[in-house]
């Protein structure tokens, strides 16, 4: 590991991916633009695309309880990135795939990754997705993510994913578009934090095409310092379906939030549901912390840190 | 020992020209069960949220045994062993029981500890300790919850604000018998606000605030008989004007 991947990646690697040793299983690492490491296994194939703007990742009907890696290291200053992945997720398999961009940036000049991933989950497959995001460095320069998520769910599968990006990335535009077949399945789970003057998009649109398609979605967000935060959330019947979407920011200091959700039934049978709401912590909570002898800033904590996790 | 001496408290925002508190005077002992009654609005939850720190007396002060507390802040109070149990608990979305009860036990609650915590107030801990603290859990649920938070403290000073407030009938007998061990096994003051007979049936001694004033201080023998007493006039005054009223409708018809 550490022939290929110096401190500040295996930092980086560790916050994006949770990883603290080359990962078993599946994986493939991108370093500023270039894959530096790759693995396939029996069941998982990852292969460059053949215009070598990404790769393609196949895994093999009925695979079970295996994981991909994909994470993506962006260490050079001022450097640029766009990359296009595609994911086949055979019938029948329940896999994790763990993506995920961190970025150090110590420079002037701004970093950035635009990645996109298409996935395509297969009659009665179940994947769960992991993407985190984080940036770090103290360098003048921004460190910018606009992830695009694209995934459509045949027949009776499951996508679970969750999308957590919590520390150092001052700008973020993340679009993410599902569409669910007959009884497929989705649970989407979003974390953010905004500082200092980072601003955030993030637009989630979830088309439930087939009969008894359900969706939920969960995002919890704080917004502090001077950050802006903006969430579009789509949510659209268009069969017998049950879709719910579910947003609360907390807002601190100076800090801006929009939430602007959207529900549209286009079948008589179709129910959906939003709730948002924006409120800074409530006094009562802090204060029932305190009572516990937290100090005000460690019952600021833990109150944020409980609800992100 | 929790002493109030001439405490008042007049809100700053002058949303009550009155005091809320007026020249409150208690000295609460060790080992010592006390109920505070009095009618609503009578400044009952206002002297508990004093002793917390939640609010700061306008005059008077604060003394735990002997150490002066009125300047000092909530956390501050909590660490020094004084503790607060919330007529309406708040919620917190993501956090879950056992992360609340162990955070109250100053971290030092293992699983069995907390387990146990939630068996003593009646709750089932593979049900309940991974749950959220949010607005699945029912009123009861919540209290019960809030009850486990301080019995999880080892504390000098515990104040319970209408701790039977949203609790069934079941719950209830089950609190009563909480409050009974807690007084048993431990050294502490314990305050409740009640209007509860059988939680004033527990009391050593018992407060009747009104207006803003502590009225009296007294045992409870003294305070139950009275009640009885006050009771048993009630009923046959009520039942002699039912039985007028009765008398009444007939001779008109």
């Amino acid at each position: 590991m550490s022939a290929i991947l110096d401190r500040i990646d295996q930092r980086l690697l560790r916050e994006t991916a949770g990883l603290h040793s080359i990962p078993r299983g599946a994986y493939n690492i991108r370093k500023n633009g270039v894959g530096i490491a790759r693995e396939s296994t029996a069941n998982i194939e990852i292969r460059s695309k053949a215009d070598q703007s990404g790769i393609e990742v196949i895994v093999k009907p009925g695979t079970k309880n295996e994981s991909v890696h994909i994470p993506v290291i962006l260490s050079a200053e001022g450097f640029s990135d766009v990359v296009t992945n595609k994911f086949d997720i055979g019938e029948g398999s329940d896999v994790l795939v763990v993506a995920g961009c961190g970025v150090h940036n110590s420079g002037s000049a701004d970093s950035r990754h635009d990645g996109i991933h298409e996935f395509l989950i297969r009659r009665g497959a179940r994947m769960r997705y992991v993407e985190k995001h984080y940036g770090e460095g103290q360098g003048k320069g921004k460190r910018i993510l606009n992830p695009v998520t694209v995934i459509n769910v045949e027949e009776g599968g499951v996508a679970e994913l969750e999308l957590v990006q919590i520390r150092g990335v001052d700008s973020t535009n993340r679009e993410t578009r599902i569409s669910l077949s007959r009884d497929a399945r989705l649970i989407v789970t979003e974390r953010l934090l905004t500082n200092g003057e980072q601003d955030a998009v993030s637009r989630i649109s979830v088309d439930l095409v087939g009969d008894d398609s359900t969706a939920r979605v969960i995002s919890r967000s704080v917004a502090r310092d001077r950050s802006s935060q903006v969430f579009y959330f789509d949510l659209r019947g268009r069969s017998r379906c049950r879709g719910h979407v579910q947003c609360d920011s907390i807002i601190m200091d100076e800090a801006q939030v929009r939430s602007i959700p959207e529900i549209s039934a286009h079948h008589c049978e179709a129910q959906l549901v939003h709730e948002a709401a924006i409120g800074r912590i409530a006094g009562e909570q802090l204060l029932k912390l305190m009572s516990l002898g937290l100090t005000r800033e460690q019952a600021e904590s833990t109150i944020l840190d409980g609800f992100l996790k | 020992m929790l002493v109030l001496e001439r405490v008042s408290y007049t809100p700053a925002d002058r949303t009550c020209l009155e005091p809320i508190v007026q020249d409150a005077s208690l000295e609460l002992r060790d080992k010592h069960l006390y109920v505070i009654t009095g009618p609503n609005g009578g400044g009952k939850s206002t002297l508990a949220r004093l002793i917390m720190g939640i609010i700061k007396p306008t005059s008077g002060r604060v003394l735990l045994d002997g150490q002066d507390v009125t300047d000092m802040t909530v956390d501050e109070r909590a660490r020094l062993g004084i503790g607060y149990a919330f007529q309406q608990p708040p919620r917190f979305k993501g956090l879950t029981v056992r992360d609340l009860l162990t955070l109250a036990a100053g971290n030092r609650a293992g699983d069995q500890d907390v387990a146990s915590l939630l068996l003593s107030v009646g709750l089932c801990p593979k049900d309940y300790e991974n749950r959220e603290v949010d607005a699945t859990l029912s009123g009861g649920e919540l209290k019960r919850i809030e009850l486990a938070s301080i019995l999880a403290r080892n504390l000098r000073v515990a104040v319970f604000d209408e701790p039977e407030a949203g609790i069934d009938l079941w719950s209830f007998r089950r609190l009563a018998q909480t409050f009974e061990e807690m007084h048993d096994k431990s050294d502490a003051t314990i305050v409740i606000i009640s209007h509860q007979e059988r939680i004033l049936e527990l009391a050593d001694e018992i407060i009747l605030v009104a207006d803003g004033r502590v009225k009296e201080l007294r045992s409870r023998d003294e305070v139950m008989k009275d009640i009885r007493d006050e009771e048993a006039c009630r009923c046959s005054l009520e039942t002699r004007e039912g039985v007028e009223e009765h008398v009444g409708y007939f001779r008109q018809n």
